[in-house]
């Protein structure tokens, strides 16, 4: 590591390499200039020929050459000294003009310019002290990504291939400043001077467009920093298989994870609703949308999103109809050929007949013209469209799809959903066990409770460093509910908005949507679900003294020794209870 | 053959070689000085300098920081008798000229220290 960075250090060196010639032409001719002036004879003082002194001479051509010009010392010059002066002046002309070219040719060198932002690069990212992710690739859920670390706080490093796509990261504007560098990814020594094997490291995104760059981002993740978290995207199941080979530990595949939630919303459609609700990006809203219906399905384009979707109806017991270009009948499913642009090709599919229909070729274009016609043919028709390039949007919310499927956002819906809040996963995969009828009341109970607005996710542990306070009085033995923790710090009676998902004791013991009499224990991890305002008010209540015993017994602890001892006096002893 | 070698072992040679002509002599004796002999010993040695820029080896940078130590009391020399010749006003004591001598002697140690690396980077490279 030292070594490769010490190859981006010397740029003051290289500057002086490049300046060399000049610098020497500048001193030979300044030499020359100053011996000449000192073997001219000089004008005639007192009967004998004076010549200048190397000390007058050098002070002469100094502000000669440098155009300042005092005139003619100690005494007016000969004609001689003249005629030399005219030479010196036109070879330090020729001199400075070599070496001013010489400096502004190097500073508009792109090389240059590359190595000294590199070195700003390396430098900004070595001085980090704060946790950070290093996310490679900022294109659309580059961004998205970006934007949701640093609304949560925390701090990320950028490594783009892309010059246009990393000038849109100086337009937009970040809560803290993200170095960022135009290289490529696939390199491990472009990762390296991106932190990847810095101490603060918390995790590796790797979310280029090229599968083989996301895969050699995991391969590198995976030998260098084996602590570090990689979360790599993967469009092609080959690339997933492998990554899973060598342990990466998340991986990113848009289609998969949308078809398993398709089949997720086939059979269970609150579970997928409740799935939206809590890994939505913060902020958002969820809409109550219709869910897929069961019946007859058209699937248009048999690539790999067409596949992955066959594969989740199949799984489900869904009759499937696949319209494409090149068919492949597999005794299974009713193939037509066709690209489904046209009526022809749908109707033939069964379009009037079918309650579903997806778009999912990889030309927007086609996909929204089997949209429209397919929706001109049946009104009813559940429509799943895929867009592939997000300069289409106002396309796709022009046509108002049941789904529209965007991979880019897919992606990082989940990534945010994993660095968010790392207890989210074992929750949600509890939720995927559960029941129907369970996800539905559940559903409920917290968007009555909280809105349809996607919330906050925050999981807190009561242990001495994250939560004192609580810890402290835990571990003096009170029994502490949720229901008594959970109040608002400005007014005990009122609850906070929060709900409490899940809670998990250290002895592999866990509780889903922990009831309001859970009594809590050193050690418990919680998973909250709440307005920002409402997790902040718990974290506060977790690590405050004060505020704990405000929120506990209603009373406002007094600060300071004096005033701690005169409280003591007054009530004897405290009694912790709520009344 | 190597253009860039021979001229830089030239002008560090050279820049020993002029450097010592200054030095020998009686030293408080103004005229086994010559003025000329320590103006080309700091244009060479200023020159050998920038040569030695930008070179990211060891050896390298101890070439480098041998010449500067030479530029520099060869400015040093070359400002006293400056100081002496002009602003003084007494000319060129035998004080004066030992001062300057003095310092173009140590000068001439960093000369030799430089030789000395270019003589061992060359036995290194044994061809």
């Amino acid at each position: 590591m030292q070594q490769a960075l010490a190859r981006h250090h010397s740029i003051f060196l290289l500057i002086l390499r490049r300046l060399r010639a000049p610098l020497i032409l500048l001193i030979v001719l300044f030499a020359i200039a100053v011996l000449g002036l000192t073997l001219v004879p000089g004008p005639v003082v007192d009967g004998e020929t004076s010549y200048l002194s190397f000390f007058h001479a050098f002070y002469f051509i100094s502000y000669t050459a440098t155009t300042i010009g005092f005139g003619e010392i100690p005494y007016t010059f000969s004609d001689q000294q003249r005629l030399w002066v005219i030479v010196s002046i036109y070879l330090s002309v020729i001199g400075w003009a070599y070496t001013l070219g010489s400096v502004f040719s190097l500073l508009a060198d792109r090389s240059l310019r590359q190595a000294i932002a590199m070195q700003g690069f390396v430098r900004a990212v070595r001085r980090l002290r704060e946790p950070f992710y290093l996310v490679c690739g900022y294109g659309e859920t580059g961004r998205l990504i970006c934007d949701a670390l640093d609304r949560m706080g925390l701090r990320v490093v950028v490594i783009e291939v892309d010059e246009t796509k990393l000038g849109e990261l100086d337009l937009h504007s970040y809560s803290a400043d993200v170095p960022a560098l135009c290289a490529d990814a696939a390199n491990p020594e472009t990762l390296q001077f991106g932190g990847l094997t810095h101490a603060s490291c918390i995790g590796v995104i790797a979310l280029t467009n090229d599968d083989a760059t996301n895969l050699a981002i995991a391969i590198a993740a995976r030998l260098l920093a084996p602590k570090v978290p990689a979360l790599c995207r993967a469009e092609h199941t080959a690339t997933s298989a492998n990554m899973t080979s060598f342990g990466t530990r998340h991986i990113l595949n848009p289609f998969e994870r949308f078809s398993e939630t398709l089949a997720l919303s086939l059979h269970a459609p609150k579970a997928s609703q409740l799935f939206d609700w809590l890994t939505g990006l913060p902020g958002s809203h969820v809409e109550q949308r219709r869910d897929p219906p069961r019946g007859n399905w058209i699937v248009c384009g048999h690539g790999r999103f067409g596949r992955l979707l066959v594969d989740a109806m199949d799984s489900e017991a869904v009759p499937v109809t696949i319209i494409d270009i090149d068919p492949k009948p597999d005794g299974i499913h009713r193939w037509v050929q066709g690209d489904g642009t046209g009526a022809a090709s749908l109707l033939e599919a069964g379009v009037r007949e079918a309650t579903g229909i997806v778009c999912g070729t990889s030309s927007d274009v086609d996909n929204l013209s089997i949209a429209v016609t397919a929706r001109e043919l049946n009104q009813e028709l559940f429509v799943i469209l895929r867009q592939n390039h997000e300069s289409n949007r106002a396309l796709f919310e022009a046509f108002e799809s049941d789904i529209t499927v965007v991979p880019s956002r897919v992606i990082a819906h989940e990534c945010i959903a994993i660095l968010s809040t790392p207890l989210l996963a074992p929750f949600l995969a509890e939720i995927r066990r559960r029941d129907e009828e369970w996800c539905g009341a559940l559903l409920h109970r917290l968007t009555r409770h909280l809105g349809w607005r996607v919330p906050r996710i925050r999981s807190q542990r009561v242990n001495l460093s994250s939560a004192p306070a609580l810890y402290r009085r835990l571990m003096r033995g009170e029994t502490i509910t949720l229901e008594r923790l959970l109040r608002s710090p400005a007014d005990r009676s009122m609850a906070l908005d929060c709900a409490v998902l899940y809670l998990e004791r250290d002895d592999d013991d866990h509780r889903m949507t922990p009831a309001a009499d859970e009594k809590l224990r050193p050690g418990d991890e919680l998973l909250f679900a709440g307005t920002r305002r409402a997790l902040e008010d718990v974290a506060l209540i977790f690590a405050n003294e004060h505020t704990l015993e405000y929120i506990l017994t209603g009373r406002d602890l007094p600060g300071g020794r004096v005033w701690e001892m005169l409280a003591q006096r007054k009530h004897g002893k405290r009694s912790p209870q709520l009344p | 053959m190597n253009l860039e070698k021979v001229i830089f072992g030239f002008f560090i040679v050279l820049a020993a070689t002029l450097n010592f002509g200054f030095f020998v002599g009686d030293i408080d004796n103004p005229v086994h000085h010559d003025v000329y002999e320590l103006f080309a010993a700091l244009v060479v040695s200023l020159i050998a300098t920038v040569l030695k820029f930008g070179d990211r080896t060891q050896i390298g940078a101890v070439h480098l920081s041998t010449s500067l130590v030479a530029d520099l009391q060869l400015v040093a020399a070359a400002m006293v008798w400056g100081y002496s010749a002009h602003v003084a006003g007494a000319g060129m004591t035998p004080e004066m000229t030992a001062r300057v001598v003095s310092l173009s002697g140590g000068a001439l140690f960093a000369n030799v220290v430089s030789v000395i690396i270019l003589i061992a980077e060359t036995i290194m490279q044994r061809r």
